[in-house]
Parts: structure tokens; C-alpha cells; sequence
């Protein structure tokens, strides 16, 4: 029972942070664009030869 | 050129794309200021669907003078660009020679160097989708919520003694209550507004039973009760949050992708003041009486007359042909046609309100509305379902009052029942099925716009299609290259390069040379043909007979049928270029195929009695109706429902467009006018007319597993609500047939694609055009789109 009283805080403090890291990722856009996202990350970026 | 396009798009089509695109006065018009000298301007490419794209685009467009940067936004097609704006800041003006002008030039020829068309956005559908995010965000809410209070919940229920069971209880209690406020506000809201207009939908229920249940819970946890209800109540809402969202998603993926590809009428139009300046002004301010001037592939604006000048224009937008007529001084232009050779001054004869394409619009809004009265068998169930479920409640009440007088007793199992029976099976079994379907159909090339649509092309008994453009390219396309003299095929053809006509076009894409030829001189007249002198002094011309031929015509204007071009050469008879139309692809197969499904086909076209005849019978299609108006496809299309038909309309041109809408249900190929793809239920990307019917099996399909769905859920509600009326339902056994019965209706639902996956069409017409690669399959869905 003792345990409980810094287990059920601790575990509804967690469950709190990745709702509001959702939120605020939400919020800030990062799933306006998946299949974009998706792609970009194939993209190092580099100096590649000019295409054409 | 684009990356990817390489192979999929013949290099006349590809010609075609690159000349359309928005001038530096359309994107002006639609940019805005970001404060700082900078505007921002947001363009549909359809173009773009893949990573090298979006690297092209991001690196290559930055590197036109004076824009900034730009972003491409994969998922909607979109580019947001940025640019300087150092002459004209602050001022609303129209730009007149100021540094954004240059700015705007080099951006749109940048567009069309890249081989990526962009358009501006049509009005009204302007950023992300804000009901989507609340919707979003009120399931994330609702998950956190049913997880912990279940976690809790199961630690009651496996025999927690007194205390913990109370102290567990007010921490659900505390975890439930700002959920509830937040996530169910949405039915909350929704049921509100059905209750003020005087009637019950499906989320009374709902928001009945989600704060009755949290009412009684509380009043369980203050009296230190055993049994409380809040991870029903928590859990409910997140099941059915979850329906929505997809119902959401579905609806507005295919939406949004129909709508990116909106783009018809001109912003604004060049006017010549009666001094002879000239202004670009937007089409709101273009009055009657105003001369207009029309470059080569403008569409006009707003109706006109011809005041000086003489041109080919495309007239699909009124009669559907893709042959273009001639017009001179005197010619009446109505608003969206499309002038093809030469430069037109216009007189204004109606404001943009009034004109031809705001009548069309008109016309579909009538038909629209006409069509909202069909209802969604998810209305209809809940029509059903709402009251019932409320009386059975009122009557447990009841019941349990008059057996044993205890209130709290008799309330408990009256929201038992309300919970046990809510409707979330009901919410997921249509809402899984379409978005299930929804994804099938899409992997096949067809995008749904609702969900409606695939209930009203289930029930479809009559099959309607216009011809050009529809049951044929709506290209023309050479047939006799293989009976006229090579060498004079070559010479029409490198003639034909210079020409933007039709015909020009399907005779240059028979050039084997590649380019023009150099030393001659070519002179095109509009309306007539095109003159080439040699640097011999030979004069080609390539045109009319009558043009061709100086007047001697010799009886060849009169083979009527198929579209014809004399070569000459001084003046004298060369060759003659027989044009017609092909038949889209799978069309035969399809027509079959309806009437293998027992459904009755027709043609309703706008073009001449003969050349309608004559595809009729090709087809093997007993009825058909020529030279028809959209008025007259309308009237058509509700004699055919008076008749107690429910007819789909596959059409492509803006002409059917209010006849798309008219229909019970309708599709459009993805090479539509645009307004014709907006007034489409479907619009289907890949070439083959095959869609039809599969999108028909499919939608069947769809219906009969949402009828199984509902049976399933009206099975469940016979076992477990005289369980819950005869009050043996504890918290425990709630929860676990509420999820069940959701998991079970998801389950049947998954069905549909393992079903349809044997399709023939949908392997023959995928591994046709692209490898094994699923991504390559969508590159190519969205390639089309743009075609």
C-alpha cells in the first residue's frame, strides 16, 4: 500500500509526459506532412552531382 | 523534368502539362504578406511524390532571384514559396513592373522548367484541416485516460480490499473527469445541437450514457460502493473517438486530394484601359463592357464577344469536344473555354457573377442539394437505434423501481444498460468498412470522397457515360500514318511542332527528328493552318483545305467524319492526315463487365449523332442520346430517378458536371475538367475504364459487410442487454462485451481486403504500369493525377 503512494503518481506522471509530447508535437506541425517526413530522412543532404 | 516521369507519360502529354501553370499576376493575386518585406505564396504541385522531388524542389527554387525559400508538403501536395518583396511593400496594388514582378516570372518559368505544372489552390480550402487535429487530439486524450483508469479498474476488480478500492476509485474519478470534459465534448456538442433542433441522433446515447455512468460512479465512489463505471465511461469514448477519427481521416484524404487539383478559371484577366494602358485585374472587378486581351492558352475569363482578332478555341467546357472551332470578330466566347492559336481582344458581355461558368455552378448547387436528401445507413440506424436504447433504459429504470423501490439499484443497472448497449460497435461498423474499402479502392487508382458515395454506387442500377473523354481519350489521335507517304509524314510533322492546335499536336508526336526545322519560315494562322517557307522559297502549308489548297478544296472538307489536315506544297496537293478518337482503355472490358453485374448502360454525349452511333455499336450499347446540353444531361439523369432509377454518371468534361452532380452517384477520370473531378463522388487516376465496375464489386462488397457488421452488433445487444436489464452486468462484464463487440465488428471488417485482393483488374492494371514496389504503385497514382 505504501508503495502505491509514489507508484501511482509516478506512473500517471509518465503516462502525462507522452500525452503532452504528443500534443505539443501535434501542435508544432510534426504530422503535417508524414509521407513527406518519410521520405526527407532519405535525404543526407550531401553534395550530390547536379541532375537534370 | 520530373524525376519519375519518365516513361509513364508520352512526351506529348507531358508537352501539355508544362504549358499550363498560374502567371505572375494569378500567384501575385493569392500571395501574402509575411511582414518584413516577404510574401508567401502556397501552390499545388500534383506533381510531386517522392524524395528526389522534394529535394529538387526545395534546392532548385531558392535559386530564382528573390525567392527565399521554399517548403513542398508531401502529403498535400503543396509548396509554400517565399519570396522578397522590395518594390511593393505594404501596398495591395497590382505589380507593375516593381522587382516582385521579375521575382514572379522566373518563379512560374522555374515550375515549368522543373516539369512539375503548379496551380493555385481554388477558393476556400485553405489550410490544415483544424477539425481533424481536435478530433486527433481528443482520442490521444481519451486513450491516456481509458489506460490508466483500466489499469486501476483491473487492480479493483482482481479484489482490492476497501480502502484501495475507494482511494482507486477517486483516482479514476480525477483522471475521468477532465477526459470526459475534453474528449467527449465532441458528442457532448454534436448531441446538444441535436436535442435544440428537436430530435435524437447517435450521440445522445453516447453523452447520456458517458456522464450518467460518471454521475453514478461518483456517487458509488462517495458512498464507498463496490461497483463503479468510470473505465466504461472512458473507454467508450475512446472506441468511438477512434470511428471517427477514421470516418474523419477517409473523408478528408480523398477530399483533399480532389480539391488540389482544382483549378478552372483565371484569376484575373489583362484589361485595356481606353487610353491603352493596361492593367491585370481580378475577376471580381471586371464589369461588362471592359476589353479584355487573350493570349494563346488563356482561358477567358468571363463571357465575351470577340472584338478584334481571330483564333481556334476549345469549346469542352460547353458541348464536351475536344475538337476546337475557329472563331472571329462577332464570336460569342463563353467564360472558361479555352483559346488555343491566337491572340483575341474580348468585350466583357457579363460579369463574372452572371457568366456562363457561374451558371454551371448554379446548376450543380441545385442538383447538390437535391442529393443531400439521402441519408448514410449510419443515420438511419441511429434513427432507429437512439430510441430504443433510450427506452430500454427508461424501462430498466423503471422496472427495477416498482420490483425492489431501491432508486440507486434501479439506476445503476438503468446506465448498465445505457453503457452495455451504447453504440460502439455501431460507430466503428461502417466507418472501418469504408476506410477499409476507401484504402482498396485507392491501391486500384480510384479515390472515394465520402462515404456516402460507396453506399449510393452499391445500390446503382443504371450506368450512364458521356463519350469524349470518358469512353474515348478525348485525344486525337493520327489513324492513317501507316497509308501516307513517310517523307510527307515527316514534313507535317516538323511543320506541326510550332503549332499548339490539337491536331498539330497528335501529328508532331509522330517526329522522328526531334526538332524544328531550322531554316524555315513559319507563319501560323489561326483558325486556317500553318504556312512553312523553305529557304528554297516551297511553301508548305499544313491547315484546312481551304487553306491548304488556296481555295480549291476539290470536295475533301466534305469526308465529315474524321477529323482531316492537308499538307500542300505551293498550293498544290500533297497528303491527307486522317485524325480520330481512341477508345479509353478497358472500355469495352468494362461495359461487359456492367452487364455481367446486370446493370443497364447508356451514352449521353454532346457530340453529333454519327460519330455516337458508330461507338454505340462498337461497344455494343443499345441506347444512347446525341448532342445533348448539360441542361439536357440533367433532365436526362432525373427522368432517369423520376423512373425510380438510381443511375451512376461517369463523366469527365465540365459540361457534365452538373449532371455528375445530378446523379445518384457519379465518377470522373482523373484527366477531368477540374470542376468535373469536384462534382465526382470518384475519380479514378489510372487510364483503364476497368474501374468502374470494380469500384461498383467493391462498394457491394463494402455494403454487405456493413450489413454483416450491424447484424454482428444487433446479435451482441441480444445477448448482453437482458443481461444488463436483468442487472447481472457487473463493471467487469460491461467493459469487456463493450470491447469485444468493437474488436469483433474491426475484425469482420478486415475482411474486405482479403477478398478483393484477387481482383484481375487490380493486378493487371498495377503491374502494367509500374514494378512490384507498393511505394512505385502510389508514385504512379499520383503521377496520373496530374495528367
Amino acid at each position: 500500500m505504501n508503495t502505491l503512494i509514489f507508484l501511482i503518481p509516478i506512473a500517471l506522471l509518465l503516462g502525462a509526459l507522452g500525452l503532452a509530447a504528443f500534443l505539443w508535437s501535434m501542435k508544432s506541425g510534426q504530422y503535417d506532412d508524414l509521407e513527406g517526413a518519410a521520405w526527407r530522412i532519405l535525404d543526407d543532404g550531401d553534395d550530390k552531382p547536379e541532375q537534370d | 523534368m520530373s524525376c519519375c516521369a519518365a516513361g509513364t507519360e508520352s512526351a506529348a502529354e507531358l508537352e501539355a502539362l508544362k504549358s499550363e501553370g498560374p502567371s505572375a499576376e494569378e500567384i501575385w493575386l493569392s500571395s501574402r504578406p509575411l511582414g518584413d518585406g516577404m510574401r508567401q505564396v502556397d501552390l499545388i504541385v500534383p506533381g510531386v511524390h517522392c524524395g528526389a522531388c522534394i529535394a529538387l524542389l526545395e534546392r532548385e527554387l531558392p535559386r530564382t532571384p528573390g525567392v527565399d525559400h521554399a517548403r513542398v508538403n508531401l502529403s498535400t501536395r503543396r509548396v509554400s514559396v517565399v519570396f522578397e518583396n522590395k518594390a511593393g511593400a505594404g501596398s495591395a496594388a497590382p505589380i507593375s513592373g516593381s522587382h516582385a514582378e521579375t521575382v514572379l516570372t522566373a518563379l512560374a518559368e522555374k515550375f515549368k522548367a522543373l516539369g512539375y505544372p503548379a496551380h493555385l489552390p481554388g477558393g476556400g480550402e485553405e489550410g490544415a484541416d483544424p477539425a481533424f487535429r481536435e478530433l486527433l487530439k481528443a482520442l490521444a486524450v481519451a486513450g491516456f485516460a481509458s489506460m490508466n483508469v483500466m489499469l486501476l479498474s483491473v487492480s479493483v476488480w482482481s479484489g482490492a480490499d476497501d480502502t484501495t478500492r475507494d482511494l482507486f476509485h477517486w483516482i479514476s474519478a480525477l483522471i475521468a473527469a477532465p477526459a470526459l470534459a475534453y474528449s467527449g465534448r465532441i458528442f457532448f456538442r454534436s448531441a446538444w445541437d441535436a436535442l435544440s433542433h428537436g430530435h435524437a441522433n447517435m450521440d445522445v446515447p453516447i453523452s447520456l450514457g458517458v456522464i450518467l455512468a460518471y454521475a453514478m460512479s461518483l456517487y458509488e465512489t462517495i458512498t464507498h460502493g463496490e461497483h463503479a463505471y468510470f473505465d466504461a465511461s472512458v473507454t467508450l469514448l475512446f472506441f468511438l473517438l477512434a470511428g471517427r477519427t477514421l470516418d474523419h481521416m477517409m473523408r478528408e484524404k480523398a477530399r483533399s486530394a480532389v480539391r488540389n487539383l482544382v483549378r478552372l478559371s483565371p484569376r484575373g484577366a489583362m484589361v485595356i484601359r481606353d487610353d491603352g494602358s493596361r492593367d491585370y485585374l481580378a475577376l471580381d472587378e471586371i464589369e461588362p463592357g471592359m476589353r479584355l486581351a487573350i493570349a494563346p492558352g488563356d482561358r477567358i475569363p468571363v463571357d465575351g464577344r470577340v472584338v478584334s482578332g481571330r483564333s481556334d478555341m476549345d469549346f469542352a467546357v460547353v458541348n464536351g469536344e475536344s475538337a476546337p472551332l475557329p472563331v472571329e470578330t462577332g464570336s460569342l466566347t463563353p467564360a472558361g473555354t479555352l483559346n488555343l492559336t491566337g491572340s483575341l481582344v474580348l468585350e466583357a458581355t457579363k460579369s463574372a457573377r452572371n457568366s456562363f461558368l457561374a451558371e454551371m455552378v448554379s446548376m450543380m448547387e441545385a442538383a447538390e442539394s437535391g442529393r443531400a436528401g439521402y441519408r448514410r445507413i449510419a443515420d438511419r440506424a441511429s434513427a432507429i437505434y437512439a430510441p430504443v436504447v433510450h427506452l430500454l433504459a427508461l424501462g430498466t429504470f423503471a422496472g427495477w423501481m416498482m420490483a425492489t423501490g431501491d432508486w440507486r439499484m434501479a439506476m445503476m443497472t438503468a446506465v448498465a444498460v445505457l453503457i452495455i448497449t451504447c453504440p460502439c460497435a455501431l460507430g466503428l461498423a461502417v466507418p472501418v468498412v469504408q476506410v477499409v474499402a476507401a484504402g482498396r479502392l485507392f491501391e486500384n487508382g480510384i479515390m472515394v470522397k465520402d462515404g456516402s458515395a460507396m453506399e449510393r454506387l452499391a445500390q446503382t442500377d443504371h450506368v450512364v457515360f458521356d463519350k469524349t473523354g470518358t469512353l474515348t481519350r478525348g485525344r486525337p489521335q493520327l489513324v492513317n500514318a501507316a497509308a501516307v507517304a513517310p517523307e510527307n509524314l515527316a514534313i507535317a510533322a516538323r511543320i506541326a511542332r510550332a503549332s499548339r492546335h490539337p491536331l498539330s499536336q497528335a501529328l508532331a508526336s509522330h517526329d522522328t527528328a526531334g526538332e524544328l526545322m531550322p531554316d524555315f519560315d513559319i507563319i501560323e494562322t489561326p483558325g486556317e493552318g500553318v504556312e512553312a517557307i523553305s529557304p528554297e522559297g516551297e511553301v508548305y502549308r499544313l491547315g484546312r483545305a481551304m487553306f491548304a489548297l488556296d481555295g480549291h478544296n476539290q470536295g475533301l472538307d466534305q469526308a465529315a467524319d474524321a477529323s482531316q489536315v492537308i499538307l500542300s506544297k505551293n498550293g498544290v496537293f500533297m497528303d491527307v492526315f486522317l485524325f480520330s478518337d481512341q477508345l479509353r482503355r478497358g472500355a469495352i472490358q468494362a461495359v461487359a463487365r456492367l452487364a455481367a453485374l446486370g446493370l443497364d448502360a447508356e451514352i449521353l454525349s454532346g457530340d453529333r449523332e454519327a460519330p455516337v452511333r458508330a461507338l454505340a455499336g462498337e461497344l455494343g450499347l443499345a441506347s444512347y442520346v446525341a448532342g445533348v446540353r448539360p441542361r439536357g444531361k440533367v433532365d436526362r439523369l432525373k427522368a432517369l430517378a423520376e423512373a425510380g432509377g438510381k443511375p451512376l454518371m461517369v463523366g469527365d468534361g465540365l459540361n457534365d458536371a452538373p449532371a455528375l452532380s445530378a446523379a445518384h452517384v457519379s465518377m470522373a477520370p482523373a484527366s477531368a475538367a477540374d470542376v468535373g473531378r469536384m462534382a465526382a463522388d470518384f475519380v479514378f487516376l489510372h487510364d483503364s475504364l476497368e474501374a468502374v465496375p470494380l469500384a461498383i464489386e467493391v462498394s457491394r462488397k463494402a455494403g454487405s459487410l456493413i450489413r454483416q457488421n450491424f447484424a454482428l452488433a444487433i446479435l451482441y445487444n441480444c445477448i448482453a442487454v437482458p443481461a444488463a436489464v436483468l442487472g447481472h452486468a457487473t463493471p467487469l462484464i460491461a467493459a469487456l462485451a463493450m470491447s469485444s463487440s468493437s474488436v469483433i465488428v474491426v475484425l469482420n471488417s478486415l475482411r474486405l481486403r482479403r477478398k478483393t485482393r484477387i481482383e484481375h483488374f487490380a493486378r493487371g492494371a498495377v503491374s502494367r504500369i509500374t514494378p512490384a514496389l507498393p511505394g512505385e504503385a502510389r508514385a504512379e497514382s499520383s503521377l496520373r493525377t496530374s495528367a
